[in-house]
């Protein structure tokens, strides 16, 4: 079973997303996405201060048997990116919550749709079927 | 044993230069800005080693030559000698395709008589070939399909439904051409869920891209129907003639009622894989979008073989090739329909569906899962080694390792992706039940080895020059030329 | 039965194994109403000897011609051992190499023609290998503006005298994503850079630079380059592969380098045959390399850490990537590399360079030896191995006598460049004797001189 911790929010394209106390937003793949694609290759990074409008393609994380888009969550624009994936993509396999987040936005309107972690669990339990 | 690269034998100094033009003295006319102060970096090697190289670098390979290679989809069958030999006549290889009509008409009349049988064998009232490969035939149908409705004013036209078995070249060709894909679902017998598709279709829907028999091996049943629905929404039928070698001779695309056809005439029409291409992907079209084929074509203009291009045929959509495609590969085809005849392609697909449905039998028969059991295979067939892969973790990928140390080149593995730890295999008509029989019997060793000893399995192949290769480090540490290793910071 | 290899008895058996009754009953999903194909006018087969002598008959009449005709293909020596090789069985009828462990020797040989061509390029990666020149140079625009910096950039900048093939592919290839290619400024047979000032840069994605152009011309590579670039457009130089040795290549244009190179594959040791198949060639810089479309093999190990390669990059494929693929394009042009491979490798460095250093002084000769016709001159110098020639009468019917006499003159540029008058592309690669570019001064001056065509000018 992939972990899904209880204190992060969810898209239904398998991305989390945590609120800083800055109100910033950090964005990367859940632990389950990051199993469905096995070691990633190579991670493609917005440049930060791109404005992007929420649903929009964000980033893409490959593997040597997919590459999927990364959708932003909430629109806003790119503060920071995740440098250390540049030469260390598999960060993402490794530490999908921590060390392999991809980038951090700054919302121009709160977010929707989001899931918490049990309606994602469900999710993710709904898919394997 | 390790084939070094051609560089590592390189000798500064050494070389083949029978094969070069005597030395000139330099060029007056050209100012040292415009020249190469560095050496490319070629090998400098002699004629006998690059014999043995390349001679030995062929011996790393499987081929239809070497190996049984059912590849699904893919169509391996036995690519006739005779048709290298006759297209690679000097009087056919030194004609430049500038040259006036009169002199090439003896390559004129082939490409002239291809076009009138391919016409027959789709059913169809056009055929333009000069699409390179499957998918520029594929992007001409598409691109036809689409300056139909332009014509005719029509430009809410914009989206293509494919189904979700198909090839993903095609979703990737409606991109190209500026269209919007819609996926509709395959239902549990793999045939096309006509609900979805009467929910799919509306004035939005440019046409449909289908494969019959479609990816999954089964013969798509309510073609008429699917072709009723679509033409009634105003949309058109495109067929991916990827599995032609099912129905040749016994049904045409055109009475199923497709608008446009591509064929692969490197998997139909035994024209060479040559190791990934050249291949010809012709198109084949009715009387509404005969306007718009690819220029250029070959027609007849008092009494002589004659090109036609867009001042014969202004609505075309254009050129897809800098001269007329594959010419070659062409001349390979017609040499191949000339010795098989109308008989003889009946008999193609007769074959071609006998030994898949014969190695089909024999399969189940012997306990592998079949995909869609109920259904008669067309030219090839799918089994889901799923539950193996469950009870011992041995999967369709370590088959189809353990399969290249018996000697027999893996079918299509994880394709389509609908079907898990799924082989695709087509055997084509070309070979004997003895190899079919091989087939079955190194399945059922590999099987009773996984249940025995998963790991052993695990560990194939061991007979090819390399073991399975580490693809991560392919991708992250890319290594694409000989320099970048010599110069790894450069 | 042709390429059959079952017996009656076989038959049996196998249809007794599948419980089918007849071949016939096979076919039993599929709508009676659709099961008749006549397979009208397809004639019945005839054995090989038969086809043979309808090849052979059909060979000889193609009519033999001294060739000064270039114009995007070219007629270049191809030795023995190119074609002996490429039609071994083991290259000529293997598929795609995804199956690496079983592709090891396409695969390397992909790796080796990569590397030549980055070589030759003066880039860092090439793909392994397009259909053709022209579809390279439609690929070549898309990717640029894929990898453009600029957002919504859709405009690529060419020469006046790109291919005209190129062109019109290109024109078919990109209408459907909205692309745009606008003529640069020209004089004496090249782009100006003297009036590049007035030209609008602004949703410009790329610049071309062809070298040597349509017209056989050498472009100001060096300052058109630089020029582009300051003004942020990405540059794809569309090459000769033979001039590469002889060149600047791409990669060393400017202050920085052209950015992508691309071109047609044809002269390095495949056959004229009537415009295919060839392959086309695409390299670029190792930051592009995931923008690039088409193949692209890698070295690695394997488990034991023995050296082999495989595809790699797969991921940018359409048969992962589907509607977001780089492009459609599943294969390479296998065959072809493997022969140019193989050519490469004979003529190396130094017997490239001899074909790039032969071709530009026969051509030089031709030039001359034209220009003392009456009335005839070549417009724009330098060039590398094709050269314009103005005639005083329309171009049209002097080719059409020379070619009664046995000469493939060259292309007839009036159509497509109307704007040069009465104006003749013509080449001379290695392959021309000093005695058949005396000879076709001879007939051009006999074609000039006809009173048919002093009536005509």
């Amino acid at each position: 079973m992939s972990e899904i911790p209880a204190d992060l929010s969810y898209t239904r394209e398998h991305e989390w997303v945590r609120t800083e106390a800055d109100g910033s937003v950090v964005v990367g793949i859940s632990d389950h996405a990051q199993a469905q694609l096995g070691e990633l290759v190579y991670v493609e990074l917005p440049e930060v201060g791109r404005v992007v409008e929420a649903g929009a393609a964000l980033a893409v994380v490959e593997s040597t048997k997919a590459a999927s888009d990364v959708y932003a969550p909430v629109s806003g624009s790119v503060v920071a990116v995740n440098e250390a994936l540049n030469a260390g993509p598999e960060l993402v396999n490794g530490s999908p919550y921590g060390d392999g987040w991809l980038v951090r936005l700054k919302p121009s309107a709160p977010a929707t749709g989001l899931l918490d972690a049990a309606a994602y669990t469900q999710l993710v339990a709904d898919e394997s079927h | 044993m390790r084939e070094p690269l051609i560089f590592e034998q390189s000798r500064a100094g050494r070389g083949a230069l029978l094969q070069a033009p005597t030395p000139v003295p330099p060029s007056p006319d050209l100012p040292a800005s415009l020249l190469r102060s560095d050496v490319p970096p070629l090998p400098e090697v002699s004629e006998l080693q690059v014999v043995r190289h390349f001679t030995r670098l062929s011996q790393q390979n499987f081929s239809i030559d070497t190996h049984f290679y059912p590849l699904g989809s893919c169509t391996m069958k036995y690519n006739p000698r005779a048709c290298n030999r006759l297209a690679m006549l000097p009087g056919f290889l030194a004609r430049h395709p500038l040259e006036p009509e009169a002199h090439a008409q003896g390559v004129l009349e082939c490409l002239f008589e291809l076009q009138e049988w391919l016409k027959a064998v789709t059913g169809m009232a056009g055929v333009s070939l000069t699409p390179m490969a499957g998918a520029q035939g594929e992007f001409a149908g598409v691109a036809m399909i689409d300056a139909y409705h332009r014509a005719r004013g029509d430009h809410a036209r914009r989206q293509i439904i494919v189904p979700d078995a198909a090839h993903g070249t095609n979703p990737a060709t409606a991109t190209m051409c500026g269209l919007d894909v819609v996926e509709i679902p395959t239902n549990a017998e793999g045939d096309v869920d006509l609900d979805a598709l009467r929910a799919a279709v509306g004035p939005a829907t440019a046409g449909i891209m289908l494969t019959n028999p479609s990816t999954l091996g089964v013969f798509e049943r309510r073609i008429t129907e699917i072709a009723a629905i679509v033409h009634e929404a105003g949309g058109l039928l495109y067929y991916d003639g990827a599995n032609m070698n099912a129905i040749l001779g016994q049904v045409l695309p055109g009475a199923m009622g497709f608008d446009v056809v591509h064929i692969n005439l490197h998997k139909t029409f035994s024209t060479p894989h040559g190791g990934g291409g050249p291949g010809a992907g012709i198109v084949a079209v009715n009387q509404r979008l005969e306007p718009f084929l690819p220029v250029p074509m070959v027609g007849q203009r008092d009494g002589r073989y004659a090109w036609l291009t867009e001042r014969e045929r202004p609505q075309s959509i254009g050129r897809l090739s800098a001269f007329m495609g594959n010419t070659g590969i062409l001349l390979r085809a017609w040499v191949y329909m000339r010795l098989l005849g109308a008989e003889g392609m009946r008999r193609v697909s007769a074959y071609a569906v006998l030994n898949a449905n014969y190695l089909l039998a024999r399969l189940r028969d012997a306990g592998f899962t079949v995909a869609y059991p109920g259904r008669r295979a067309s030219h090839e067939f799918i089994i889901s080694l799923k539950d193996v892969a469950r009870d011992t973790g041995v999967t369709a990928m370590d088959f189809a390792k353990a399969l290249l140390d018996r000697g027999v080149h893996a079918p299509t593995t994880y394709f389509p992706l609908l079907v898990p730890e799924c082989l695709l295999i087509e055997p084509t008509e070309t070979e004997a039940q003895d190899d079919l029989d091989r087939f079955v019997e190194a399945l059922v060793e590999i099987r009773a080895l996984a249940r025995r000893d998963a790991a052993e399995v695990k560990r194939a192949p061991r007979t090819t020059p390399v073991g399975r290769l580490d693809d991560v480090r392919a991708a992250k540490q890319l290594d694409v030329t000989w320099q970048s290793r010599r110069a790894p910071a450069a | 039965m042709p390429f059959i290899p079952h017996t009656d008895r076989e038959v049996a058996a196998m249809l007794a194994t599948i419980g089918a009754g007849s071949l016939d009953e096979l076919f039993d999903e599929i709508p009676p109403a659709l099961r008749n194909a006549p397979l009208t006018g397809v004639p019945a087969g005839l054995n090989e000897a038969g086809v043979a002598r309808i090849m052979q008959a059909r060979a000889a009449r193609n009519v033999p011609a001294t060739c000064f005709l270039g114009a995007g293909a070219y007629d270049h020596h191809i030795p023995a051992v190119v074609w002996e090789l490429a039609t071994r069985g083991e290259f000529y009828s293997a598929y795609t190499p995804y199956q690496a462990e079983a592709s090891q020797g396409t695969l390397q040989l992909i790796y080796e023609y990569q590397s030549m061509m980055a070589g030759l390029t003066g880039l860092d990666v090439s793909n392994a290998s397009l259909y053709d020149g022209a579809t390279a140079f439609a690929e070549a625009c898309l990717m640029a503006v894929r990898a453009s910096r600029r957002p919504g950039a859709r405009r690529i900048l060419v020469p006046r005298y790109l291919s005209p093939a190129y062109r019109r592919v290109a024109r078919a290839l990109l209408k459907g994503q909205g692309l745009e290619l606008t003529d640069l400024p020209v004089r004496d047979g090249r782009t100006d850079t003297a009036a590049l000032e007035s030209v609008a840069t602004d949703g410009v994605a790329a610049v071309v630079v062809m070298q040597p152009n349509f017209l056989g011309s050498l472009e100001p590579a060096d300052a058109l380059t630089d020029w582009a670039q300051a003004r942020g457009a990405l540059v794809i130089g569309a090459c000769n592969p033979t001039a590469l040795a002889l060149l600047k290549p791409p990669g060393q244009w400017g202050t920085r380098g052209a950015d992508i190179a691309c071109g047609e594959g044809q002269p390095l040791g495949i056959p004229l045959a009537s415009g295919g198949p060839y392959f086309g060639f695409l390299a670029c810089r190792s930051a592009l390399v995931r923008q690039m479309p088409g193949r692209i093999v890698g070295g690695t190990v394997d488990g034991e850490g023995r050296p082999g390669f495989t595809l790699t990059l797969q991921a940018r494929e359409q048969h992962i990537r589907r509607t977001k693929a780089t492009s459609n394009i599943c294969t390479n042009q296998g065959l072809m590399v493997t022969a140019a491979t193989i050519y490469l490798s004979l003529l190396g460095p130094v017997g490239l360079r001899r074909v790039a250093e032969a071709c530009h002084a026969n051509t030089r000769e031709l030039a001359a030896t034209l220009s003392r016709c009456p009335g005839v001159t070549v417009p724009f110098r330098p060039f590398f191995h094709e050269a314009v020639v103005q005639l005083p009468v329309p171009v049209a019917p002097v080719l059409a006598r020379l070619a009664a006499g046995g000469i493939l003159g060259g292309y007839d540029l009036s159509a497509d460049f109307p704007e040069l008058g009465h104006a003749l592309l013509v080449c001379a690669t290695e392959q021309r004797t000093p005695e058949e570019i005396a000879a076709y001064g001879t007939a051009l001056a006999a074609a000039l001189d006809a009173p048919a065509m002093a009536a005509a000018g």
